[in-house]
Order: C-alpha cells, then structure tokens, then sequence
C-alpha cells in the first residue's frame, strides 16, 4: 500500500501531460482535469485513513534506504492537509471552470493548476528538505504564471511583487538548505531530527530562526506579509482563492513540520513564534479594517489568521498544536469559500469594491447565504466550524498561562466580525454609491453560472460538514499534535522500517 | 578554498541585495541571478572537496561529495526557469506601460490618501452649508475670465 503516498504527486503530473497534449481541446483538458483530482481525493482519503490506521506511511524512492533515497512520508498532520487540500483543489477547478474569464481564455490552465496541485501534494508529504524546495517551486512556479495569467498591467504590476518576493525566500532557502547540511551532512528530515540536536545549542536556534523566516516569507507571518495583500486581490478569483486556501497554508505547514521535528525542546523558539503569532494577527485585522475592497478585506484576514495557527505552535503544548492543526483545517475550507463567493459577487455586481456594489441580499439572496455561512465561521460564532478550533487554541492559551496573547486572540475575533459585516453591509443591504467597473451579469435565481455555485455551495456544506464532525476531528488532531510533539514514531518509520 | 568561496558566496549575497533594492526590475532580476548563485555557492562549500566522484576510480575516502553539487544543480536550473519567467514579466511590463519599475501598490495609496480625503469633503460640505456667502467664493474666478476676454479685446 506504499506506493498510494505517490499518486498525490504523480497523477497530477501525468494529468498536466496529458492536459498539455490535449491542448486542442478544451473539453478533453477539462476532463482529464476534474478527473485527475477527484482520483487525488480518493487517494488522499484514503491515505488519511490508512494513515489513522496503522502509523506513519513511507515510500522511498527508487528503494534506495533512508538517508540516502528521496523519502516521501505521511504522517495524520500532513495526510489531513493533504486531504484538505485536495478537495479543495477540485472544488475551485470546478469553479474557474464554470466562470467566463481566465480557465476559458487560456490554452494553458488546467495544466499550470495541475503543477500547482502537484506542488501542493508534494510539499505536505515530502521527507527531505531539499525535496520541499523542489516542492514549494514547482507550487509557486505555477503560482507564478496563475497570477499573471492574462498580463494586465496590474497583474504584471502586482505579479513581480509576489514573484520577487517569492525568489528571494528561495534564495534564502537554499541557503539554509547549505548551512544545515554543512552542519550535519544530511537533508533528510527524519535524519536531520537526530542529527540537529547534536549541534550546539546556538546553531540550533539560529537555523530555528533561518527555517522560521523563510517560511514565514511564504506563510506571510507579521514583519513579512506585506506582499500578500497587493499580490492577491489582482489574480482572477479562482486563482485567488487557491492561494488564499493553501499556499499560505503550506509554509504554516512547513513551519510546524520544521519547528516540531527538528529541534529538541530546549532550542524550539516558542517566545518569539507567540509574539510573532500577536503581532501577525493584530496588524492583519486592523490593516483589513481599513480595506474598502472584497478581496483585500479577506487578503487582509488571511494574514491575521495565520496568527491563530502561528499561536498553537508557539504554545508546544498537545492542546495548542491540535488547535493549530483544527484550525488550519478550517481555514483552508473557510477562506477559499469566501474567496470564491468573493467572485461571485464580483460576478454580480461587477465590481468587488464596497462602495460600488450593494443590495445584493436583494438581487442575488443565495450568495448572501454562500457568504454569511463562511463569514460567521471565520469569526469563530458557535454552531460553525470556526468556533471549535477557536475555543481549543484560548483554552490551551489559557493552560498555557499566555495571557496576553490569548486576551489579543479574542479581540481579533471581535474585530474579524467587524471586518466581514462591514462587507456584509456594505455588499448585501446597503445600495451602491457609485456605478461599477464592469457590466452587472444578468444573473438568474442562483445568482451566477451553476458551476460557480455549485462548487461554493458544496465547500459551504463542506464546512458545515467540520462543525458537526467537530468531535472526531478534533480527536484525530489531538493524535495528529501526539504526532508532532513526539516525532519518535515518525524517525523510526523512515530510518529504520 | 574554502575562505575563497566563502567570501565569493558573501559578496554575491552583498551585490545581490544592494541590485533587488532598486527600482527597476532588469536591475531586480540580476540581484536575484546573483542572490540564487551565492546560494549555489555555498550549497558547494557545504560538503566535501575531493577527486571527482565515479565509483571504481579510486579510493572513495577521497572522493568528493557528489550530493551538494546534485543540489546545487538543481537549484540552478529552477533559478534558471524562474529568470526567464521574471524576463518576460519584465517585456511585458515594457510593452505596457513603456518602463519596467516597479511601482507601489495602488489599492494601498488609495486607501491611505481615501480615509482622509473623505474626512475633509465632509467637513467642507458641512461648512459650506453654514455659510451662505461661499457661492460668491466658488465663483471667483469666474470674473477674472471675463476680465481676460475682455483684455484680449482691446488688444
């Protein structure tokens, strides 16, 4: 059952292909797409249970042994993103299928997005640093050609941001990628957990600190997330809401995987992470709050929301990392629906702007509903899916005695409420001050294409889905953070199998 | 050697930041050239020097260590496809708007300079309503028009 852990890389790639191949046709580029990723959710669930089941998955590649071979490793945290990933992934190729506009016009889509899923895939389960570099560039490489796609001067404006600031994270990867392997001659994880906590106590936490800055590039934490908002809003809305959802979540991901399995608790930075995690989360909201634009409200609250996940590593505590892992779950799902219902009323109204859009609780009631359901649960109100993993991370903050950091976590609660009803307000009831940008579709009782609605629709129930399983999910990320804190399982599987 | 490559690594790093934080993105895209070779540079001081590595030619005690060069080549040749990407970004951008800067971000100027603007419209509306005589003001230049046409003829 080894090789599952390779398809979530592999058939990706060969749909990409195939996609390529078929480039004459739009409709055969379609389907090899859509079916590609439904196999990748199969797979993907599969691998989670399987996972759950019995113990960390190993596949090396070319069946060359630990260290030596390139090691792909799932444990519950990475097959659970991976999952995540992967149904979310399917979800919005549905969309940008169903929307006029960058899947349509472009011969080149569906295989950059199957780079892209790839890339995904193989970031969360790759077991060898240098192979997550390869990773992170086969994702943003596609991201890369994803935002400019089109080349409008603010996409090519706003792309070389992004790009560039994405290159130099690179560059200072390899880097780090260099150091670590001139300190302890390995890169593989697994390896590298064993041999890091030989060094001495000082390059310890100067490689904490070089993984956490390279990462935190990438996972837009506080001093380093001035990117995301200018790069973001400009990509057609598909293409922004797969950034929202995962790539952000990607280096969150890389940063627990790094932070937890390489370093000894002693040299595990957990003040600066916490203090990083309340600075991320009070800038980001106050910055959306002064947003007058859909998708650069949501931008914003994106980086603010890194902040809760950045505040369940930083406690190091069980209950802390089930919580980050619970809430990375959720906000995956959460985010990409609001990006998506975020191109929706953009579909509706012809702009995103606050100021031009309004009464579409009137005109188009379905994507009210689409965007309230999300909006709630993003800002943790009970019944919803936001509310658990919110509870779990005060509660451990709380057990943890870090008060501070707690007390701001709840006040950016507060203030991301504030943020998503000041788009419901100015969105849904209010009228529009000003005329739009572009011509009002004449949208039907759905309020737009039925392949964009369906696809939101379903990441909705999707997210209904996590607050009523909020039981057993959040058992499986208790055993997922035992996982973490305890990497022993996870080296012995791939050392010694 | 190794202190040779070191400082080669260091300076490239030095060079490489001082040319990404400029304005253009030609001048930008060969920071970033020369950022990702100090990288690879140092990616090649990692492991160890020694004769080639081919299994059978000698004692492998005194081989080098093949894995860092692997890396670096790979890194190289992803910088390489990236390069070529930013470039054409860079043609675009020319083809655009006839320069390659990079500018601010617009949504963010706006917002800054909205919040405050909106503010001080709003004052002056109120203010104006206050006051009957502010027509008179408003339309100030007006007179001055006609003072210039009528300059103009007599001349």
């Amino acid at each position: 059952m080894n090789d599952l852990i390779v398809l979530p890389i592999l058939l990706p790639l060969l749909g990409a292909a195939g996609s390529i191949l078929s480039g004459r046709s739009r409709l055969a580029q379609r389907v090899i797409a859509v079916t590609t990723l439904s196999l990748v959710v199969a797979v993907t669930i599969a691998l989670l249970v399987e996972v759950d089941r019995d113990g960390v998955v190993v596949s090396q590649g070319g069946g060359w042994p630990a260290p030596l071979g390139i090691t792909l490793v799932a444990d519950r945290f990475a097959a659970m993103m991976a999952c995540v990933g992967s149904i979310v992934l399917l979800a919005v190729l549905l969309y940008a299928i169903g929307q006029p506009g960058a899947e349509r016009n472009h011969v080149g889509f569906q295989s950059v997005y199957l780079v892209l899923a790839a890339g995904v895939s193989a970031s969360f389960l790759t077991g060898d640093l240098f192979n997550l570099f390869v990773a992170f560039e086969m994702m943003l490489t596609a991201s890369y050609v994803l935002i400019t796609l089109g080349g409008r001067h603010d996409q090519v404006r706003s792309g070389m941001t992004y790009v560039v600031i994405s290159l130099v994270a690179s560059a200072l990867f390899v880097t780090t990628i260099a150091l670590i392997y001139a300190a302890t001659g390995t890169v593989n994880m697994a390896d590298l957990a064993g041999k890091i906590s030989d060094l001495p106590p000082g390059v310890r936490s100067a490689f904490a600190v070089l993984l956490l800055v390279v990462f935190g590039i990438k996972a837009a934490l506080f001093p380093l997330f001035f990117w995301l908002p200018d790069s973001y809003p400009i990509a057609p809305s598909p293409v922004t809401a797969v950034f929202a959802g995962l790539l952000t979540k990607v280096g969150v991901y890389a940063i627990v995987r790094t932070q937890t399995l390489f370093f000894p608790a002693d040299s595990r930075p957990a003040k600066l992470l916490l203090a990083m995690a309340t600075v991320t989360m009070l800038v980001g909201i106050l910055g959306a709050i002064a947003q007058g634009d859909v998708k650069r409200i949501l931008s914003f609250n994106i980086v603010s929301h890194i902040g809760y996940m950045i505040m369940g590593l930083g406690l190091f505590s069980v209950a802390g990392l089930a919580a980050a892992v619970f809430y990375t779950v959720h906000h995956i799902v959460a985010k990409t629906t609001l990006f998506l219902t975020g191109g929706l009323i953009e579909h509706v109204g012809g702009s995103s702007e606050l100021s031009r859009v309004g009464g579409l609780v009137r005109t188009a009631p379905v994507v009210a509903v689409l965007f309230f359901l999300p909006a709630l649960s993003l800002a943790g109100i009970p019944p919803l899916s936001g509310f658990v993993p919110k509870f779990a991370l005060v509660d451990a903050g709380l057990a943890g005695h870090q008060y501070v950091v707690v007390g701001v976590s709840l006040l950016v609660s507060l203030l991301t409420l504030f943020s998503l009803l000041k788009i419901w307000a100015g969105v849904f009831w209010n009228p529009a001050t000003e005329a739009p940008d572009a011509p009002v579709h004449e949208v039907g009782r759905l309020g737009g294409p039925v392949l964009m609605v369906l696809p939101t629709a379903a990441l909705v129930i999707v997210g209904l889905g996590i607050a009523a399983a909020a039981g057993p999910i959040y058992a499986l990320s208790q055993r997922a953070a035992v996982d973490l804190l305890d990497p022993h399982p996870y080296i012995e599987a791939v050392l010694h199998p | 050697m190794s202190t040779t490559l070191a400082a080669t690594a260091a300076i490239l790093f030095g060079v490489g930041t001082y040319l990404i934080l400029q304005r253009k993105l030609s001048r930008i895209i060969i920071g970033l050239a020369l950022l990702s070779h100090g990288g690879n540079v140092l990616m090649m001081v990692s492991g160890r020097r020694g004769r080639a590595p081919i299994i059978g030619t000698g004692d492998p005690s005194t081989f080098s260590d093949p894995l860092p060069q692997a890396l670096a080549l790979t890194a190289i040749v992803i910088s390489f496809g990236v390069t070529a990407l930013l470039l054409a970004l860079a043609y675009r951008s020319w083809q655009l708007a006839g320069d390659d800067e990079v500018q601010d971000d617009v949504a963010d100027r706006a917002v800054a300079a909205g919040g405050y603007r909106d503010k001080e419209v709003s004052d002056e509306e109120v203010a104006d309503e206050d006051r009957p005589d502010v027509d008179l003001h408003d339309h100030a230049p007006a007179p001055t028009e006609v003072g210039d046409a009528q300059t103009g003829q007599r001349a």
